[in-house]
């Protein structure tokens, strides 16, 4: 799988807090209203500026927090293509490829605000088109390739009915 | 060789030697899910046409996220978990109940249980030497209908603690200590085993304490090997029959080991906007603090509520300062108010919440206004926390906070005991 898109820069300890503040709480069952709240206490203007197929380079620890699954949901549903970050919380790590939504651990210090990339989840590799410039990530653990590979964890059991996993 | 308590209890539950590192499918014993992420599980659930709940007798719905509803959303949400415990008979904790890491201990989890939890702090019940992790919606959702998950066994951290607190120090304040050291993901991935002659002696509200902010230094599950303490406090719930002894292997295998003098700790905040970002109380003193909040599955507990009551007898609230206060679970509630607890609190100028996660949830009870400042005994003070991202929360132990409270600054517990 190939994306393309151009990059939107945020720090480190972005927490499922900056992604779905608490004070929406009531429009987690409503999640496209929810979506236009995205990343809204890391920048009360995200969701307005970005594009569908942008994406995110972070910091690390991206995704702290709350398990809030809605964090990356909201993310899939604004449109965000795929995640890259130095590191991620475990639990938003996890819910991401859940939900869909790739994140790919690398270098992110040589990526700035409105680079464009090509990811290439197969071949672990990152092109920053506006450097010039790759990069390489780790392929995902077998387990969660494969959940990606279905489309979620959701469409996994619904496919096998079970984990099928080993 | 030799096992970690982690890698004990998973292999007890996927049928194989599970070593750091592998990647297993494991039964599940215990699930929850609260109203901020049991609606979107059940959704998820109906998606595919499994609304069903392998155990029910150990799913466990709670409406515990801001109660009663504040608003006609939330209540929508409830009647929807209320409906789903129906059909499937799982178990409804409801409004008033108690804070869901409060009462899953109280009342349905044991040693030896692997625990998922769709909350974050879900770590919590680690402290009666269950694997107690928290996951997404869609995770504990598949838990609860296929009773089983997968996980990644994880490596461990030993953190040895030895000797005796100082006066006015508590388990709060090791915690923040702990985190402050390793980083807000120092510890991403890994589990946190707390052992020494500290933690040995200490009671099962300290180690619920430290578990249940394992977390917020990344670790997928805090522990402590359950002993003669679990045993008594099982036995005063009524559960004393599901004790169990387990405790890593002399030989175990650990990633890191922590080596603390209790001594040395001294009382401790986080300063905001991270966790991570402690510094003893000391040398924050006097900063002007707007509210008070003592409560949550972090701190609000009888002992918590204890110490508040016995630095806020026959004293007062600043009166810059409001004070608010939550009991974790009904029990909690039933027994302060048994021991005058609550009347000594309510003299004070406290406001005595209903049993539940209280203004920590960021949207009733206690939202606080642009540029104030909260000092709260809860887990998180990220920005936006309590509702607004323009204030400012503080992170510390019920002494601290009562003693702030009758200042209105930030106060060394010390000056007050």
């Amino acid at each position: 799988m190939i994306f393309r898109g151009k990059v939107w820069k945020f720090g480190d300890n972005i927490s499922t807090d900056h992604i779905a503040p608490g004070r929406y709480f009531h429009l987690r069952s409503n999640l496209p209203e929810l979506a236009k709240h995205v990343l809204e206490d890391a920048d009360p203007e995200f969701a307005r500026k970005m594009s569908k197929g942008d994406m995110l380079a972070a910091g690390k620890n991206f995704g702290l927090g709350s398990s809030r699954e809605h964090a990356p949901t909201i993310m899939k549903i604004a449109g965000i293509s795929c995640v890259l970050a130095k590191s991620f919380a475990r639990i938003f790590y996890r819910n991401a490829i859940n939900v869909g939504l790739p994140v790919i651990q690398c270098d992110t210090d040589r990526i700035d605000e409105g680079d464009k990339l090509e990811i290439d989840l197969e071949k672990g590799k990152v092109v920053n088109k506006t450097k010039g410039i790759e990069l390489n990530f780790s392929p995902f653990p077998p387990v969660m390739r494969k959940i990606l590979d279905d489309g979620g964890l959701l469409s996994h059991i619904q496919k096998y009915k079970d984990f099928q996993l080993e | 060789m030799g096992k970690t308590i982690a890698e004990k209890i998973i292999s007890e539950h996927c049928g194989k030697e599970a070593q750091a590192g592998d990647f297993v499918v494991a039964r599940v014993d215990v699930c929850l899910v609260q109203n901020g992420t049991g609606p979107l599980a059940i959704r998820q659930l109906q998606k595919i046409g499994l609304e069903k709940a392998h155990n029910p007798q150990r799913t466990v719905l709670f409406i515990d996220h801001a109660v009663p509803s504040p608003r006609k959303e939330l209540s929508n949400d409830h009647t929807l978990l209320r409906e789903f415990a129906r059909k499937t008979k799982a178990f409804l904790s409801d409004v008033g109940d108690g804070i869901c890491h409060q009462v899953i201990v109280e009342s349905f989890v044991n040693p030896g249980d692997i625990l998922i939890g769709a909350d974050s702090h879900s770590c919590t019940a680690g402290a009666l030497g269950a694997f107690a992790t928290g996951m997404g919606s869609t995770d504990v959702a598949i838990g609860i209908a296929l009773g089983k998950t997968w996980l990644r066994v994880p490596e461990t951290f030993r953190i040895n603690v030895e000797g005796d607190f100082q006066k006015g120090v508590y388990p709060k304040d090791l915690m923040l200590h702990i985190i402050g050291l390793i980083g807000a993901d120092g510890a991403t991935y890994k589990a946190l085993e707390f052992d020494g002659e500290t933690i040995r002696k200490m009671s099962i509200s300290g180690r619920l304490t430290l578990c249940n902010m394992a977390v917020e230094a990344g670790a997928k599950a805090g522990l402590v090997a359950s002993d003669e303490v679990t045993r008594s406090f099982l036995e005063d719930q009524g559960r004393g029959d599901k004790f169990r002894e387990i405790k890593p292997d002399p030989d175990a295998t650990y990633e890191r080991v922590i080596n603390i003098k209790a001594s040395e700790i001294e009382p401790t905040v986080s300063l905001p906007h991270t966790v991570d970002n402690t510094t003893p109380v000391e040398k924050v003193k006097g900063v002007k603090i707007d509210q008070v909040f003592i409560g949550t599955c972090t701190n609000g507990r009888m002992e918590d509520l204890r110490i508040a009551a016995r630095i806020l007898k026959d004293n007062h609230r600043h009166p810059r300062c409001r004070l608010v206060i939550g009991p974790a679970s009904r029990n909690i509630y039933l027994e302060a108010m048994k021991e005058g607890i609550l009347e000594i609190l309510v003299k004070a100028g406290a406001v005595i919440l209903p049993p539940g996660c209280g203004p920590c949830v960021g949207i009733h009870e206690g939202v606080l206004a642009d540029g104030e400042r909260c000092l709260s005994t809860q887990n998180r003070n990220f920005l936006g926390r309590m509702g607004n991202p323009k204030a400012f929360i503080y992170l510390a132990s019920p002494a601290t906070a009562a003693a702030t409270a009758i200042k209105g600054e930030i106060t060394d517990p010390r000056e007050v005991l």
